[in-house]
């Protein structure tokens, strides 16, 4: 099937992508980070990070508003376990489906401005977004308290095949339970059908376009295009991922709260697409784990961490080289993603794929010039 | 004026322009025939670049109209008027730098193919093997086939002018309108553009073209209107606007530049 054919470089690519990503559990056990709940958190974002990284990285309209579409996937997927099924496939398609017509309206207001008033309008609307589920919209939203299971559910299509268990059941896959590892991999799935839909994306005519708009949108218009409904697409397009990510959220702990919708969470997409490397496939991803692992893991580490880390130092500076280093952890972990964005941003403007990117010509100058080191297409910088 | 029966491809019928009080263009009257090339000459600030950006849409005239092929322009959107098949080389190029020189050329192929929108991901770029070949065969008549999968940013401006010509080649327009194509060019530089553009003029492509070089102009216009201050103030062929006294008054210090070359 043609939609199956790719480029080969792009095959290699989502090889070992896939490879790696299915790998997880195996690779982030030394590394402290390999149970279910955290890999889930960074298979998931890592799927919010690439959608954006769509809009961001290929046409330069910058959202400060996509945490928006994440709630409301979230939302919806848990509408679909309280009215219908726990199944997770439905969940995930009335998700995107009802995420996808939230950024069409939104992205076809604030489409009619580039820019910086393109993103504040973005965050307008996501703060709006925010601001309902907490006020008006309480009946549908539950507020404060979250949208949660409840033991009264209809759930009409479980209900019908099988007698109501006794407790509150969790998200599963055509009566497979997701719980732990088995979430783990459904999500680990989703992304790589996510990943593989970007890349079809990125090696098209369509994400030429994309990334022709963001070079010159006025070649553009007087080349015969309108530019309008491409920039709409891709809004449209990683407003869907949003709200995949936000159903993964949902299937992985049926639960909808309205911090999903803070604009902190529009801002933290922002950083682990730049982080990783803006307009790259496999950067946002990078930028992704990086931050949640931060969040995550680094937060965790507290002073005795520290000084058993250094303790391989003189007795006399053990004591204050712990007394600095633990103002970067625990609390202070903000305070190290801070000054690591500073640098990436100042120094490697390209993320952390332009380090990579460096790195391999180092090597391919000491090597004799190969024709494949000679032409090395890169996605759009 | 009694005259064998012409296909007027572009009419500008009548056109004005006023910017707060300043007459831009006054009573434009502009007929371009099928498969010519037509040059508007005139000095600095003579209103040659308003009136084409009345044609291509960017600029709406005060009065009076632009008919492209029996079609109304005025009021159309850019890439409307493109899709009718009217193609700009703009006065400083206007390309897409982050993109490499064979996707520049092959990306306006998708806009004469598939219409001014279509969303196609299912294809990959590699196997569009017809635009992309078509693209290279272009790209091989303006010397830059060579330097295909370079990024297009990084090519010097006379290259990029000519990039940005084969972006207009590729998408056969009837109608190929040009501004100082040669601007800032070096001689040689200058030369090969007018022998690419004599080669477009062999196939019968329609062109208008608004120069200072009167090497340029006379090298290649079949057709010349002179502009000055809004006004169309000469028309006719080369050799009769080249002896033009209103034409030899309006350039002044600039007439011996008529006789230069």
């Amino acid at each position: 099937m043609d939609i199956f054919r790719m480029p080969r470089r792009d095959l290699i690519v989502f090889v070992i992508f896939a490879a790696v990503v299915l790998a997880m559990p195996v690779w982030l056990q030394p590394l402290g980070a390999a149970y279910p709940a955290l890999m889930q958190k960074l298979v998931i974002s890592a799927v919010f990070a690439i959608g954006f990284n769509i809009l961001f990285g290929l046409t330069g309209y910058l959202s400060f508003g996509h945490a928006a579409f994440l709630g409301v996937g979230s939302y919806t997927a848990v509408w679909s376990f309280k009215l219908f099924t726990m199944d997770a496939i439905p969940a995930i398609i009335f998700a995107v489906l009802v995420s996808g017509l939230f950024a069409l309206a939104i992205g076809y207001l604030s489409l009619r401005r580039s820019g910086i008033y393109f993103s504040i309008l973005t965050l307008a609307f996501a703060q709006m977004c925010y601001n309902l589920a907490y006020s008006v919209l309480t009946p549908i939203t539950n507020g404060e308290t979250s949208l949660q299971l409840t033991l009264r559910d209809p759930r009409l299509i479980d209900t019908a095949l099988a007698p109501r268990p006794a407790g509150l059941p969790s998200a599963g896959l055509f009566g497979n339970e997701l719980n732990g590892l088995e979430g783990f991999y459904f999500c680990a799935v989703v992304l790589l059908i996510a990943f593989f839909i970007t890349q079809k994306i990125f090696s098209s005519p369509f994400g030429m376009m994309l990334r022709a708009i963001k070079s010159n949108q006025t070649r553009m218009n007087y080349t015969g295009f309108n530019t309008r409904p491409y920039t709409l697409t891709a809004f449209v397009i990683s407003g869907m991922y949003a709200g995949l990510a936000g159903a993964l959220f949902a299937i992985t702990d049926p639960l909808a709260g309205t911090e999903r919708m803070q604009w902190t969470a529009s801002g933290e997409v922002v950083l682990m697409t730049i982080l990783g490397g803006v307009g790259t496939l496999v950067g946002p991803v990078l930028g992704a784990w990086l931050i949640e692992y931060f969040e995550n893991i680094f937060s965790a580490f507290n002073e005795n961490v520290v000084h058993r880390f250094f303790s391989f130092l003189p007795a006399e500076i053990v004591d204050p080289v712990t007394a600095v280093a633990s103002k970067f952890v625990g609390e202070g972990w903000h305070l190290t993603l801070g000054l690591l964005f500073v640098l990436v941003v100042v120094f490697l403007p390209g993320g952390i794929m332009e380090g990579v990117r460096r790195i391999g010509g180092l090597f391919n100058r000491r090597s004799p010039p190969t024709s494949s080191g000679a032409v090395r297409v890169q996605p759009a910088e | 004026m009694s005259e064998p029966q012409k296909n007027i491809v572009l009419h500008v019928a009548d056109v004005h322009k006023h910017f707060a009080g300043l007459h831009a263009l006054s009573d434009i009257d502009l007929q371009v025939e099928e498969g010519k090339t037509h040059a508007i000459i005139g000095p600095n600030g003579a209103g040659k670049s308003t009136l084409l950006n009345v044609i291509v849409g960017r600029l709406a005239p005060t009065s009076g109209a632009v008919v492209f092929d029996g079609q109304v322009l005025t009021g159309r959107k850019p890439h409307q008027i493109n899709q009718l098949g009217v193609a700009r080389v703009f006065q400083t190029p206007e390309i897409f730098p982050d993109l490499t020189v064979l996707q520049n050329v092959m990306a306006p192929a998708f806009a004469k193919r598939d219409g001014a929108f279509r969303i196609n991901f299912v294809i990959p770029l590699e196997r569009e093997t017809g635009i992309r070949e078509e693209a290279e065969a272009i790209l091989e008549d303006v010397g830059l086939y060579e330097r295909r999968d370079s990024h297009a940013g990084a090519l010097s401006r006379g290259d990029k002018r000519r990039m940005e010509l084969a972006m207009c080649l590729i998408q056969h327009p009837r109608l190929l309108l040009l501004d100082e194509p040669t601007a800032g060019m070096s001689r040689h530089d200058t030369n090969t553009t007018i022998d690419l553009l004599k080669k477009i003029k062999a196939r019968g492509m329609t062109k208008v073209i608004i120069e200072h070089d009167m090497h340029v102009v006379f090298s290649l216009a079949d057709k010349i209107s002179v502009l000055s201050g809004g006004k169309i103030i000469a028309e006719g062929l080369p050799d009769e606007v080249r002896n033009s006294p209103k034409v030899q008054e309006a350039y002044l210090g600039g007439a011996h530049r008529l006789e230069a070359h």
